[in-house]
């Protein structure tokens, strides 16, 4: 018997009982939907965090009492953590001068940039660094200049702004030279950061850079951690860097040999890797969800076979007595089964990749389509009509001819 | 009751018998219905020759189901001697016995069995795709065993828009498509009125003229009397087997 003949049959059937078929096409794009929406979010995430997570520049890594990401222990643990003070800080960058840039960071979120009669909103984030913070979080200088050593020395009340703010608060208007006012304190303005772009929530744009010294003079000491940036000279120092810089961290912290390290160090590349793990868990929980939501429309499907096989006694036994062969009816129900697992797995995959997509669109990452995903997925829903549409197929390959002619 | 005379002597040939179609020897059949076994068979013996037109008759419970289908390959003996066209049935697979019934058995049902969702040209084609027949050739082929049956113009309707002695019409265009060896008819007037039956049986013996192999089983007398030879079955032996004057 033609393929096409079985392909025809098969749809023909189908389209008798639409109800049911859609049913069942829909217990199977459920199952597919749940792995595709995920995957396809989390491939997303993934093209994201390459481009996105890039907030170190190259080869740096960051000390800081908390970790970036944590799921595992409890909190109150990094919370008792001494804080990484300025003399800590600044004696580490003193004894890192000679191997790595070392870029001291604090800041504080929630403020509002004042130019005469125009303001931001309330959301902009003051970041207390030094003149390595540039290089250190991959920033460019539009116009004007970098802080300067000395700025940050003598604690001068001079600022960058993050390109959000200048249009804010300078729109066509010359910024540079004209003083801001946040939260009661005067800067002059003294250079202007080229835009970087949104990612993952975080506006990197809506800043205002001023030295270190001065934030801690307005906002107190002993008011934060601070968060130290290590960029090493090259990609080979590296390691050895990192190594030095968590000697150097112990000294300045003074921790006895036995003590474990009171901080943290983190890379680029130790961020994606916490991400892929996560997202690795995650996707792990939506295979095992989408396998358990396949089983059972596998289920369904067999049901509905074997429904249709009872239903369908009679036209079996008329095609066998016409000459149909056992492989002939076989073929006929298997392929019904297949043509009702795809074409929820096509449906699954739409769904899938619509809601993965969308989820990702509104988060701001990358819009992708997982192949790999979707073939496999497909594949899958072949292989449940085929394992769970085989035992009806073969009940009607093997019915008797004269019983099933006989059947009312 | 639909007289004798309904198909008149004159146009009434009878065709020299040609090669040996069907050969039955000692055949038995068996079935085990829980503790207790049914002789359906007990031993019957037949030649059937091309361009013979037979009935086969008896009463319920005679058998004649059984031999039908087993004529029709749908069923094996369970012991004896059933030869094809010179070849051996009764040890045959399932899938030599669905070519059989494909190319050398045409079946013409009382309750005519034709698929509800297709139309005339759809059963009537069915058979040739079993066979692996191309398309164009299969639909020239369906067409052609329709108009033969006087059906010409309703090879879009489905069965259940069609009349009765319509659809046993396509039935046989159905069982002739092919261009099998026999047809094989089980009570093909059972559910038809007196009137189309005797439609049927004028329809059964132009095939017969035309150089056709026709068994009828029935188990009316009238029906039986169309055909040149009758059988007759009782409690699963072979009663009489007569020439019809």
């Amino acid at each position: 018997m033609l393929i096409r003949e079985i392909l025809r049959l098969a749809f023909s059937s189908l389209a008798a009982n639409k109800l049911r078929s859609a049913l069942t096409v829909l217990g199977i794009a459920v199952g597919v939907f749940s792995v595709i929406g995920v995957m396809t979010f989390i491939n997303g995430m993934r093209d994201s965090i390459e481009t996105g997570l890039n907030v170190l520049g190259a080869n740096s890594f960051q000390i800081t009492k908390f970790p970036p990401i944590n799921f595992s222990d409890p909190g109150t643990r990094f919370r008792n953590r001494r804080d990484i003070n300025y003399p800590m800080a600044d004696r580490f960058k003193e004894l890192m001068a000679d191997s790595a840039k070392v870029s001291l960071q604090i800041n504080r979120g929630g403020m509002t940039v004042n130019v005469r009669d125009r303001k931001t909103n309330p959301n902009v984030r003051l970041i207390g660094t030094d003149e390595n913070y540039i290089t250190a979080f991959n920033f460019d200088v539009a116009a004007g200049r970098n802080l300067g050593a000395d700025d940050v020395e003598f604690g001068r009340p001079v600022c960058l702004l993050g390109d959000d703010v200048a249009t804010k608060v300078f729109p066509g208007e010359e910024a540079l030279g004209q003083l801001v006012r946040i939260n009661g304190q005067n800067y002059t303005v003294v250079g202007l950061l080229a835009r970087k772009g949104t990612s993952f929530g975080n506006n990197p744009d809506n800043t205002v850079v001023t030295p270190i010294t001065r934030f801690l003079a307005t906002y107190g000491r002993s008011f934060r951690s601070i968060n130290l940036n290590v960029q090493a000279s090259n990609q080979t120092e590296l390691p050895a860097t990192q190594e030095r810089a968590v000697g150097m961290m112990r000294l300045v912290r003074a921790l006895a040999p036995e003590d474990p390290n009171d901080f943290e160090t983190f890379s680029n590349e130790s961020l994606i890797d916490a991400f892929n793990s996560i997202a690795d868990i995650v996707a792990a929980g939506a295979l095992v969800i989408s396998a358990i939501a396949l089983l059972a429309s596998g289920v369904g499907v067999m049901n509905i076979m074997l429904v249709s096989v009872t239903e369908r006694t009679k036209e079996i036994g008329i095609r066998k007595s016409i000459g149909a062969r056992k492989r002939s009816i076989l073929l006929q129900f298997l392929s019904e089964a297949v043509a009702l697992s795809l074409i929820g797995g096509v449906a699954g995959v739409a769904i899938g990749v619509t809601g993965g997509n969308l989820v990702a669109f509104l988060l701001n990452t990358a819009v992708t389509f997982p192949w790999l995903w979707t073939g496999i997925g497909l594949a899958v829903c072949g292989g449940i009509g085929v394992g769970f549409g085989l035992y009806p197929a073969w009940k009607a390959a093997s019915l008797d001819p004269i019983e099933a002619l006989r059947y009312e | 009751m639909i007289p004798p005379t309904a198909t008149p002597a004159a146009t009434r040939i009878t065709r020299p018998p040609g090669a040996l179609v069907i050969e039955i020897e000692g055949v038995t059949k068996l079935y085990k219905m829980g503790a207790e076994t049914i002789h359906a068979l007990r031993g019957v013996s037949l030649k059937i020759h091309r361009n013979e037109y037979l009935a086969i008759m008896g009463p319920s419970g005679s058998g004649k189901s059984t031999l039908m289908n087993m004529l029709g390959c749908l069923d094996t003996p369970t012991a004896g001697r059933y030869e094809f066209n010179r070849k051996n049935v009764a040890t045959m697979g399932d899938d030599e016995l669905a070519d059989i019934r494909n190319r050398e058995i045409g079946f013409v049902f009382q309750t005519f069995n034709l698929l509800p969702r297709s139309d005339a040209l759809h059963n009537v084609e069915l058979p040739l795709i079993y066979a692996g027949l191309g398309k164009s050739g299969r639909l020239d082929k369906a067409r052609r065993a329709l108009e033969n049956v006087g059906l010409g113009q309703r090879m879009g309707h489905k069965p259940n828009e069609l009349s009765g002695g319509q659809r046993q019409r396509v039935a046989i265009a159905r069982a002739l498509v092919n261009d099998p060896s026999i047809i094989l008819a089980d009570e093909p007037t059972g559910n038809l009125d007196s009137k189309t039956g005797e439609e049927i049986m004028a329809l059964f013996e132009q095939l017969y003229a035309q150089g056709n192999t026709i068994i009828v089983v029935t188990h009316e007398e009238d029906i039986a009397r169309h055909a040149r030879r009758i059988v007759r079955l009782r409690d699963g032996l072979i009663e009489s087997d007569k020439p019809v004057e």
